[in-house]
């Protein structure tokens, strides 16, 4: 089934290119963000992601999906965890991996982004991986690659994140089952900076996820979240009770600009998770964080390091999420041949 | 063409054979191995039928085809469980129809990734025409010769039964 579109609510990337991501059957060419995809894509990955978790158990954890595919690491930005996950999930699938750190590379040198691209181009890769600190940067170089390339976004500005946000929903379905109609997820933190957050609540929406909340100062909210369909709490105590599943996010000090918060201490007085805070939510509360972590900042150490924290489950599931949706997105097969196959 | 039998009259006869070969070549403690989906209705079967102590394993071949970049991902692909434990194992392989011995090829590749069994008995339901690879089972229900243009598919698991078109 085709997915059908709907109308693009963000207004942080134009409305120009914002469905590029799907191919004329309505499967993914690239993977730039969940909004406008549908619950058969979303629900796809996470199955397809299951397989690969087996792959992880092997003696030989590889399988020979994508021998003979180049894939490129095209980092703008720092990262780790994300960066790391990408080329073990690629190298798993047997694909060759380049790791490409930009800030040290020709752009410093005064080549401009589509001078690079177009030489990597050159050297017959298959997929870039991008991380860049501009909302839309993904899009932008979807848009301007030869067609045979895919381009998945690992991360644009304050935009999205897509991997991420499906490894959550990953982590929430292993926890809680496949049906999200009867969950609480509570969203705690830098709100307003966050691509994750913005993910997540449109993969939860799209999962016909119950009751999405997000909870932060006034000044960590972004003016139009609510017409996201969540609902918005000042108070991490009246936000997270009853939850079933608790986010917490990195306070982004890179990202802000003023003073938006008086200061780290007086942030973890109101809106550190603390396990004294965690009795509001349910007994079997998950508590997630897309990491970094920052002890003492957004999360407990007890927190972080106890039994409800599923925080370094969330990496290891992320190297299926990101094995499947490199292959489904490398794995269709090329339009060209259909059409031949259909006469 | 070939009468085809019923599947259930096959599992009699397949049921037997396999018995039979086990005994032969003194394997006493078998891993039954089903290929999804046909394979694994199949070995579900034997494996009751032939009181095998070993869990049934199941095999989804999907991330291991030689034909991916043609066709593309396997949009119902689904998890192997394999258990661990299949270094120096002596497996009987199960899948529902043989013919060009490429699913037998990826199934075998997949089962070494997991370790190195002792042996692979291969046992198929059917032996059509058709062989693109040097791959023959050892215990076969039915051999068929059909046509390039013809396909036979098991459909079940609740009855068995194949489908010619």
């Amino acid at each position: 089934m085709v997915n059908k579109p709907t109308r693009p609510t963000d207004p942080l990337i134009g409305n120009d290119n914002w469905n590029i991501q799907l191919d004329s059957k309505g499967r993914l060419k690239h993977f730039l963000t969940i909004e406008g995809l549908g619950s058969e894509i979303l629900t796809n990955i996470l199955d397809t992601a299951e397989s690969f978790a087996n792959v992880n158990e092997q003696r030989v954890k590889k399988v020979p999906l994508l021998r003979g595919k180049t894939i490129v690491n095209l980092f703008f930005e720092a990262s780790t965890r994300t960066r790391t996950t990408f080329e073990l999930a690629a190298k798993r699938l047997s694909a060759d991996i380049l790791n490409i750190n930009i800030s040290t590379s020709a752009t410093s040198k005064g080549e401009s982004l589509l001078d690079t691209l177009q030489n990597l181009q050159a050297m017959l890769c298959d997929m870039f991986i991008v991380r860049h600190s501009d909302s839309g940067a993904a899009h932008f170089i979807a848009g301007n690659v030869a067609p045979h390339i895919s381009v998945i976004n690992a991360g644009d500005g304050r935009h999205a994140h897509p991997t991420q946000a499906m490894l959550d929903m990953f982590t929430i379905r292993r926890n809680k089952g496949r049906d999200f109609g009867g969950l609480r997820v509570a969203i705690v933190g830098d709100i307003l900076h966050s691509r994750v957050a913005r993910s997540q609540i449109h993969a939860l929406n799209i999962l016909n996820t119950g009751d999405v909340r997000v909870i932060a100062p006034k000044t960590l909210i972004p003016a139009d979240i609510e017409d996201m369909g969540v609902t918005v709490f000042n108070d991490l105590a009246a936000g997270i009770k009853d939850a079933d599943v608790i986010i917490m996010l990195r306070l982004q000090r890179e990202r802000m600009q003023g003073a938006l918060l008086p200061s780290e201490h007086e942030y973890y007085r109101q809106y550190g998770l603390t396990e004294e805070r965690l009795r509001a939510a349910r007994d079997d509360a998950i508590v997630m964080h897309p990491g970094p972590i920052n002890r003492g900042v957004e999360i407990e150490s007890r927190v972080a390091d106890g039994v409800r924290s599923v925080i370094l489950d969330q990496v290891t599931y992320g190297i299926s999420v990101r094995m499947a949706v490199m292959s489904m997105v490398l794995g269709r097969e090329p339009e060209a041949d259909l059409a031949g196959a259909a006469e | 063409m070939d009468e085809i039998a019923k599947p259930d009259q096959l599992l009699e006869k397949l049921a037997g054979n396999l018995e039979k070969l086990l005994g032969e070549r003194g394997i006493d403690d078998p891993l039954m191995v089903g290929i999804h989906t046909g394979g694994v209705w199949i070995a579900s079967l034997l494996h009751t039928r032939l009181g095998i102590s070993q869990p049934l394993a199941t095999l989804d071949i999907s991330f291991y085809r030689d034909d991916f970049s043609r066709i593309g991902m396997n949009p119902r692909v689904k998890p192997s469980s394999l258990p661990p434990q299949v270094e120096d194992k002596h497996i009987i392989l199960v899948d529902d129809v043989l013919q060009t011995g490429r699913t037998i090829r990826a199934a075998m590749n997949e089962i070494f990734d997991y370790g190195r069994p002792a042996s692979i008995t291969l046992l198929c339901l059917v032996d059509r025409s058709g062989r693109e690879l040097p791959i023959q089972a050892d215990i076969i229900g039915q051999h068929l010769q059909l046509g390039a243009d013809q396909h036979i598919k098991l459909s079940g698991p609740e009855p068995l039964e194949f489908v010619i078109t």
